[in-house]
């Protein structure tokens, strides 16, 4: 028997939900792109690798193409590295540990749809584009998430979006997928001295 | 919080070397591809200084420096104010004031980047000081050892051959090889071996009869310098490569030697195993750049690795 769920938390979109949505972000994927078959679909570690894999998989069954597949990590190309101090160098916010960068296609041409789990302020979207024109030149660079929760600090909007979800600043939006953390949910989560 | 200094490899602990080693190896593809260069220390300002000379390691941190996109500086002891005599705090002091993140520094006093780091804010990496330390060549050992032997050196045993007493790679590596579980075995002339060396848990052996128990040969410089008149360490060249010299028909199958660079051929080492690609020479080099990247990247960003901050993006 699992714990029951805290009070701060709310579960916004069950598995079932997410499977649907995936499946459906696949078929618009394939409307948008008629006849394209020079697509690759580009996972943002870590949640969009594992997210980009699924819609990947549907996208091939529903489009009858093996699209080529890859994922990208954005550590290298992050804008908050770290502040100056006064006094030496202090770190912003935890660095997340590098992970691979594994793009197994020919970028030049290729039409990439980027996989990211949640669309916040945009900088995560910013990195992988800026990461991805170092590998090649993409005839175009789309993008799939599956929950855009708002509040962007740059220009950018997702082609393909799971949920809608407008959210205050103090809620945080945890997507929760089988590969890491054992089950398939998206919970708002809010915070506990709201 | 404190700047982030890299002096000795004792300021790293086991899961530092690790969490190094493998940032080194993400950046491995980026050195493979068209555009080797990431934006991560866009703006950073990297000054780095030589007493000493040096070829591999001060090129390696430039290239490092570039790829990761700061700017950087270099100086030599020829042709700067240290020839007019100014004094490492004064020459400290005066590149301060340019405000640089990281000061890489080789320099031929042990404990000169002690002296450095106290008058700068700059975060200092030892590339080298004196007898003491060379931590950057000992985490580029372990990146190739891990690249070419596997990920777990645990009970590798490696020999370090050579004049031990002068070698700061020597010093840097017997505690980074021991860290990640490998066991060390010292093999020198007794004039080139220091006093008390056992007491870092290693063996030390004044011949190559055991040579055969080693899976790693790592083989150090013998200088010049050693066997000139009333240097009293050594007879003659000749006789070190007699009695220490490694060519093929000492090793087995199956042992890879090592060697921090420049190499004396036909002294510590026969063009034969020089030539051997086989061996992890080459690989040590090409190891350099990848890991003095992982080096100068941690040291602006830190070693915490925790969970990616996706809230914050």
């Amino acid at each position: 028997m699992s714990e029951p769920r805290p009070a701060h938390e709310v579960v916004v979109l069950t598995a079932e939900q997410m499977s649907r949505t995936t499946t459906r972000i696949a078929h618009e994927i394939v409307e948008k792109n008629p006849g394209v078959e020079n697509l690759a679909v580009v996972g943002i570690h870590t949640r969009g690798v594992f997210l980009g894999a699924r819609i990947h998989e549907l996208l091939c069954e529903v489009a009858g193409i093996q699209f080529a597949a890859g994922n990208i990590d954005i550590s290298f190309y992050r804008d908050d590295v770290a502040a100056r101090g006064a006094v030496g160098v202090i770190p912003i916010t935890p660095q997340p540990v590098v992970n691979d960068t594994d793009l197994p296609f020919t970028i030049d041409g290729a039409t990439v749809v980027l996989v990211d789990d949640v669309l916040y302020t945009g900088r995560t979207i910013r990195a992988a584009v800026d990461a991805l024109l170092d590998y090649g030149r993409p005839a175009r660079v789309q993008l799939a998430v599956l929950v855009d929760r708002g509040h962007r600090e740059l220009p950018i909007r997702p082609d393909y979006v799971g949920k809608n979800l407008p959210t205050a600043l103090r809620e945080r939006i945890s997507v929760r997928l089988r590969e890491c953390d054992g089950v398939d949910e998206v919970v708002l989560v809010r915070s506990k001295e709201a | 919080m404190p700047k982030r200094d890299l002096i000795s490899i004792e300021d790293l602990s086991r899961a530092h070397v690790e969490l190094l080693l493998d940032t080194a190896e993400s950046f491995l593809p980026v050195l493979e591809r068209d555009i080797k260069k990431v934006p991560t220390l866009r703006g950073r300002t990297i000054i780095s200084l030589f007493w000493e000379p040096s070829t591999r390691t001060s090129s390696s941190f430039d290239l490092a420096a570039k790829r990761l996109s700061a700017d950087t500086l270099g100086l030599k002891a020829k042709g700067s104010a240290v020839e007019k005599g100014e004094t490492l705090k004064d020459t400290a002091i005066t590149l301060s004031a340019y405000s640089p993140d990281i000061i890489v520094m080789r320099h031929p006093s042990a404990g000169a980047c002690q002296t450095l780091s106290q008058n700068t804010e700059a975060s200092v990496i030892n590339a080298g000081d004196g007898t003491h330390q060379h931590p950057t060549q000992c985490l580029l050992d372990l990146f190739s050892l891990r690249q070419n032997l596997g990920r777990d050196l645990g009970g590798l045993r490696v020999f370090i051959i050579g004049d031990i007493l002068h070698s700061r790679v020597a010093r840097s590596d017997i505690m980074g090889f021991q860290m990640l579980g490998m066991e060390v075995t010292l093999v020198a002339p007794p004039t080139l071996m220091p006093r008390g060396i056992e007491e870092m848990g290693v063996k030390v052996e004044y011949d190559l009869a055991n040579l055969k128990d080693a899976d790693v040969i790592y083989l150090l410089r013998i200088q010049q310098e050693r066997v000139e008149a009333g240097a009293n360490y050594l007879p003659s060249l000749r006789e070190y490569s007699e009695l220490y010299g490694i060519s093929q028909a000492r090793l087995r199958p199956g042992q890879r030697v090592m060697h921090p660079g420049p190499i004396n051929r036909g002294v510590e080492i026969a063009s034969d195993i020089a030539d051997d690609d086989e061996n992890l020479i080459a690989h040590q080099v090409f190891s350099g750049l990848a890991v003095r990247m992982a080096i100068l990247y941690r040291t602006i960003v830190g070693y915490s690795d925790g969970v990616a901050s996706e809230e914050v993006l």
